[in-house]
């Protein structure tokens, strides 16, 4: 009998569909079909290099932002689709193409940006109506691409629609889908900015994007899975990480960590990618026959790769002697610094590799800070973060994350916990919020210490479904399993809680 | 010139709209049977109890006076504790120039900065210069004691003034806080014509539910409909032990949510905070 097959179906914790998919990933993974380098495979099992589990034989892109505005304009030919005309045909197209957009996860990581999408169909005499549908559509969401990752974004205008999104995303406090607003002081109003604030600190979403920063690097860019900019009509072709603490471990000192180690393991990665993402073109057959590339939906040359990293903070206290993360990264003009070296470092060494494809970010893989999974243990944390639990006061923590977020253009955030006095006073939280944006905060998350729906590390999930694994009960929410690890294992869920004056 | 701090907060969401950084100046002229950091009301008076107390040696005694290493401290509050003269050691002493060094990184993601105490305007001069130095709004959170007309360039730089008004009632206001209310009063009118009165603060106090009532009629009599006002509840955080007996059981007797929803809907500006 075969025991890992046995385990998957007889697992009482599964839904139907959650057993489908671990089934999938079991027989990719007896795909004999990529030779990898030897060394590649023993810094895997050193846990240096991590591939989250994205599987051997790579036959799709690991996140894919569908341009839908040229969607909404041809229709599909593939899915029998004619361009909507009014907004329930608008919603049901929509719902259609989410069911065909594949990614890591089987579910669409990016839902197109709802609010400009939708709001020409909106009748403005006819409001109740619109929240209904609206109210409909994003039921259907919830319950059917049952998966945290699956990302909407809104913004940076104001718009009835946006409004109607944040009106209903509050009343319904749903994990799904994740949420970003684009935000841009010139382009976005305080109004709408602050009803998105309190949006937030109720429901944990939206978060606020740079819409600046990533405009500049991209173009047209996508908010997809936890906070990843991509292009849209692109997304990304994989992502592996180095786990960088991990990884400090074999070196003396800080000279051999960044002259020998980092560019040796970063190497590997690189290679791995390489070897992935030609394969994923080259032989597999999504860019050749999926309807998505026939109809230009995607486009090869948006796509990129993502060079993750996770555990600076703790890699630069190992490297610095310090026992103490309140004395290290973060806390310390030092470490901080250092920090800064690693990422110029792993900076220059991508920009001196040559990908084949990645066109539109000039043929290199782009720098990721990865949120973590659950196998990290407290020994790596989510990429660039301060280590959950030896947060600084807010205003500390703001300026920090306004010093390295800029050098992620696939994706960086930080997350912040509040009490109720920020409810009160919604425009505190605006003002932290535009000054990081004007500083170079790439990205901004933010709760209520004592709401149900939370951000875990990028996603979002229920306590009240996490209390359901805890019972050995289903989870409909794919994200919940990761989630209810990361509350064991990392502490995700005890960030400390920001006050009235700290 | 010099001003003697006793905290700075960054980011502080409850000193006025927005994000603010409250400055807190040490020393008062009141001495409120509410106050909740009493610590703020009075100088050092160099008596060194609190050198002895410290567990982490972060206070020490150097030429007469009482020297605070900050890298040392644990905010562990033995000294406060310690105090018979509610002061603190842990204070600073800074110039308008260098008080601005020690809080310009945080000006980008701030709305303003709100002075607060003690109370700020006994250190007027300080204020009115260190003002000169900023663009972003500066904020007064004041108990009105100081009479505003005295320091019209102050007044023409900042924003405007949170003032406290504690009691309507004069004879009452000299208990509750050893002082007259003769100038508070005629600050709320002086500030209220130059268009400086941002908002008016009174605290609830359980027991004293006339008091209460008529602090609330006089205030909406003085600003109107043009100034908000904001009722709070009062809380026995931070508040001396023998003055807590005055306001137990810690209860009212009367609905001020039913009073503030009767003065919002003729049109005043007033709320519970």
């Amino acid at each position: 009998m075969n025991q890992a097959i046995f385990n998957i179906i007889s697992n009482e914790g599964l839904t139907y569909k959650q057993m489908m998919l671990q089934l999938a990933q079991y027989g990719e993974s007896c795909a004999d079909i990529l030779d990898y380098n030897p060394e590649l495979l023993r810094a895997k099992r050193d846990g240096i290099i991590c591939d989250l589990n994205e599987g051997i034989a790579p036959f799709r892109p690991r996140y894919i932002c569908v341009d839908f505005e040229l969607f909404m304009k041809n229709g599909s030919d593939f899915l029998g689709l004619k361009p909507a005309t009014n907004l329930l045909e608008a919603t049901t197209n929509l719902l259609i193409l989410y069911t065909h957009i594949p990614s890591i996860t089987s579910y669409p990581v990016y839902l197109g940006n709802l609010d400009t999408l939708l709001n020409p169909f909106i009748d403005e005499n006819n409001v109740d109506f619109a929240r209904e549908v609206l109210r409909n559509f994003l039921l259907q969401i919830d319950r059917t691409q049952t998966d945290s990752f699956v990302h909407t974004n809104i913004g940076p205008v104001a718009s009835l629609t946006g409004e109607l999104i944040l009106e209903l995303t509050e009343e319904m406090n749903l994990a799904i889908p994740n949420l970003t607003i684009k935000y841009d002081e010139t382009l976005t109003s305080d109004d709408f900015a602050k009803k998105a604030i309190h949006c937030m600190l109720k429901t944990s979403k939206p978060s606020f994007a740079n819409h600046e920063m990533f405009t500049k690097e991209w173009g047209n860019y996508a908010i997809a899975s936890c906070y990843n900019g991509l292009a849209v009509g692109g997304g990304g072709f994989t992502l592996s990480r180095l786990r960088l603490a991990t990884m400090a471990k074999k070196a003396h000192n800080i000279d051999e960590f960044l002259i020998d180690i980092l560019p040796y393991y970063a190497g590997l990665m690189l290679e791995f990618m390489d070897q992935r993402i030609e394969f994923m073109v080259e032989q597999s057959a999504f860019f050749k026959s999926n309807f998505l590339v026939q109809e230009k939906l995607v486009n090869l040359d948006k796509f990129t790769g993502m060079f993750g990293i996770v555990g600076l903070g703790e890699a630069v206290n190992y490297l610095l002697n310090i026992n103490n993360p309140k004395y290290g990264f973060g806390f310390n003009e030092q470490a901080d610094m250092l920090g800064e070296a690693i990422v110029n470092r792993l900076n220059e060494l991508l920009e001196a590799h040559i990908s084949k494809y990645c066109a539109l970010s000039n043929n290199h893989y782009l720098l990721h800070a990865q949120v973590g999974i659950d196998s990290d243990f407290k020994d790596n944390s989510p990429g660039i973060r301060i280590p959950v639990g030896y947060e600084p006061e807010i205003s500390e923590q703001v300026i920090h994350s306004t010093k390295l977020q800029k050098y992620f253009p696939t994706g960086c955030g930080d997350i912040y916990r509040f009490d109720q006095t920020w409810l009160k006073n919604l425009d505190a939280l605006l003002d932290i919020i535009k000054g990081g944006m004007a500083n170079e905060m790439r990205y901004f998350s933010g709760y209520l210490a004592d709401s149900d729906v939370v951000r875990v590390t990028g996603y979002l999930v229920k306590k009240s479904e996490l209390a359901k694994l805890d019972a050995n009960k289903q989870s409909i929410n794919q994200a919940s399993v990761f989630g209810q690890g990361a509350r064991n294992n990392q502490g995700a869920l005890d960030r400390r809680v920001h006050g009235s004056d700290n | 010139m010099e001003a003697i701090i006793s905290q700075i907060i960054p980011f502080s969401n409850v000193d006025g709209l927005g994000n603010r950084i409250a400055i807190f100046l040490q020393g008062c002229n009141f001495n409120c049977w509410y106050c909740h950091n009493p610590h703020t009301i009075n100088r050092c008076k160099y008596c060194f109890l609190c050198v002895q107390t410290c567990p982490t040696q972060a206070l020490t005694m150097e030429d007469s006076l009482v020297k605070y290493d900050i890298t040392k401290c644990v905010n562990c509050d033995e000294c406060i504790k310690t105090c018979k003269h509610n002061s603190s050691p842990k204070v600073s002493s800074y110039t308008p120039e260098s008080l601005y060094n020690a809080i310009k990184k945080y000006l980008p993601f701030t709305r303003g900065i709100t002075f607060s105490g003690g109370e700020c305007m006994l250190q007027a001069e300080f204020i009115n210069e260190f003002s000169k130095l900023v663009s972003k709004e500066i904020l007064i959170d004041s108990n009105g004691s100081i009479d505003f007309s005295k320091y019209p360039e102050l007044l023409s730089i900042i924003g405007g003034v949170m003032l406290d008004y504690k009691a309507s009632n004069d004879e009452f206001h000299q208990r509750l806080c050893n002082y007259t209310n003769e100038m508070v009063i005629n600050n709320i009118k002086y500030l209220l014509n130059n268009n400086k009165l941002k908002e008016v603060r009174i605290v609830i106090l359980p027991n004293y539910e006339c008091e209460n009532l008529n602090t609330i009629n006089s205030a909406i009599e003085l600003v109107g409909n043009s100034v908000p006002i904001y009722l709070q509840f009062y809380r026995n955080h931070g508040v001396r032990v023998e003055y807590q007996e005055n306001f137990e059981p810690n209860q009212h007797t009367f609905d001020y949510e039913n009073l503030v929803s009767r003065y919002a809907s003729k049109g005043y500006q007033i709320f519970m905070r």
